[in-house]
């Protein structure tokens, strides 16, 4: 408790040579000799093939998961230190399947962490109301629908307000949009990216797909079998010279879709 | 219904001079079915949820209730008879055995309920910060609801069935005609016992159904 306000160090979030392994024995070996700062503001991007350990990483820095080795600090604290709840309550979450609760409406999926936190009744209106124009949906239409009613990417817009409702300093997100069609998902990515710019957020993104990860990071770490293969701006990173890199890049130039 | 008209006019009569008889032991019958499921609920359902979060309870619990729906239900009545405090002759120890058999699907689909919501939806629960408790009564049981009214629905419908045959260990209900109707080769007292049974059956069955409808999300 007392290490609060002593040893914040200005990166929101530091992986300390962590690693994670799955405790069977042998035991696998999911992450390894991780190490990296990500500073307040900046939006780092996990760009990997499947099963690289990009998801296993936002785990940790939730406190979902718990390091084999070495050690998370969040705001300066080792995840192993924090409250889970209260850790995860001050960091947004957004996956794939938006996750919604289809038994609450658009209004009680955004209110969930304002209500957990005992906000007053006018203030989770007002805030509802506030996130639904941010992401883009009209309340008046929206509020009341539930998840079902909705179409893909209209839930990945709530699922984005839901995380952004209790105002956190952190947003985690895995694959928000991954399983949207390529005209819905272009368009995602070009409203969050301005949302992410206005916001401040301090933003740690998954993803294997190469163009999201260019238009969305001001950093980009390439994971490859739980190792961190690279790391460089979006400028830097094509110009890089490494197997898994140029992997990546020549997906990119093969085909007009998205590269998987 | 059939059944009565065609029967000869005899079997109609015997329905309406006896209209008052045929009534309360419908009422009895019905009692006996009310008490145990009220109890079969209030043990299953907990029960469900429990074995939910230790899974060295799960396969023991759904083992013991599986082993009880396989005896057949006038073997358990006899079972019952000598065992001291629940046993004897009479409607407690049917209640016994009617919350035996009303308990397997009731556990297994409270469990199979909780358990099989969306993991999208557990794990984005979870990273809100939600508590166990706090997803187990606002994420889980809402949506699991529906699940475990279908098991409340074929439990019922079990016990009214299995209800007729507790009139063999004195407890009374519509099997008393049933029996009676058996050893006087009487189709009437049959029928007076198994029609109101299957009429309480089928009503159950609509009334359940239509609260299941209204719950289930998604």
């Amino acid at each position: 408790m007392n290490t609060k306000t002593a040893s914040f160090s200005g990166n929101l979030i530091e992986f300390h040579d962590v690693a994670y392994y799955i405790n069977v024995i042998p035991a696998r070996v999911i992450v390894s000799g991780i190490s990296l700062a990500i500073p307040q503001g900046e939006t780092v991007v996990l760009l990997g093939r499947s099963g690289s350990g990009k998801t296993t990483l936002l785990k940790l820095i939730n406190g979902m998961l718990l390091p084999s080795k070495g050690q998370i600090r969040v705001e300066g604290r080792a995840t192993t230190d924090w409250d889970p709840i209260r850790l995860r309550r001050g960091i947004g979450y957004v996956i794939q399947e938006a996750g919604l609760f289809p038994h609450f409406t658009v209004a009680e999926n955004i209110s969930l962490v304002p209500t957990l936190e005992k906000w007053d009744e006018p203030r989770i209106a007002a805030r509802v109301e506030e996130m639904l124009q941010l992401v883009g949906l009209d309340p008046r239409e929206f509020a009341k629908r539930r998840p079902r009613e909705l179409s893909g990417g209209q839930r990945q817009r709530v699922g984005v307000a839901r995380a952004l409702a209790a105002d956190p300093p952190i947003l985690l997100m895995d694959e928000p949009f991954g399983a949207l069609d390529p005209v819905t998902r272009a368009e995602l990515q070009r409203e969050f990216s301005a949302l992410a710019r206005r916001l401040g957020k301090t933003i740690v993104f998954v993803t294997h797909d190469l163009r999201e990860a260019l238009l969305l990071g001001s950093r980009i770490i390439l994971l490859e079998a739980g190792h961190i293969a690279a790391s460089a701006t979006p400028q830097e990173f094509l110009q890089l010279d490494h197997p898994e890199v140029r992997a990546f890049t020549s997906s990119l130039s093969v085909g007009p879709g998205s590269p998987s | 219904m059939n059944f009565a008209v065609i029967q000869t006019s005899s079997g109609w009569i015997f329905f309406t001079e006896h209209r008052a008889e045929i009534l309360s032991t419908t009422l009895d019958h019905l009692m006996l079915v009310v008490i145990a499921m009220t109890i079969a609920i209030l043990i299953g359902v907990p029960l469900g949820m429990l074995i939910v979060q230790r899974p060295a309870l799960r396969a023991i619990a759904l083992g013991i209730a599986s082993i009880f729906q396989t005896i057949p239900s006038l073997a358990l009545f006899g079972f019952l008879i000598p065992i001291p405090f629940i046993g004897g002759i009479g409607k407690r120890t049917a209640i016994v055995a009617l919350v035996l058999y009303a308990l397997l699907p009731i556990l297994r689909n409270t469990y199979v309920g909780l358990t099989g919501i969306d993991p999208a939806v557990l794990e984005a629960a979870e990273a809100m910060g939600m508590t166990r408790a706090q997803i187990l009564w606002r994420v889980r049981f809402p949506l699991a609801l529906a699940v475990i009214l279908a098991g409340i629905r074929t439990a019922t419908i079990i016990t009214i069935g299995v209800a007729t045959i507790a009139a063999a260990i004195g407890a009374g209900g519509l099997g008393t005609f049933i029996f009676r109707g058996v050893a006087l080769v009487s189709d009437s007292l049959i029928l007076a016992g198994a029609i109101p049974a299957a009429l309480l059956a089928l009503l159950a069955d609509f009334l359940l159904g239509l609260l299941e409808r209204r719950l289930r999300v998604a």
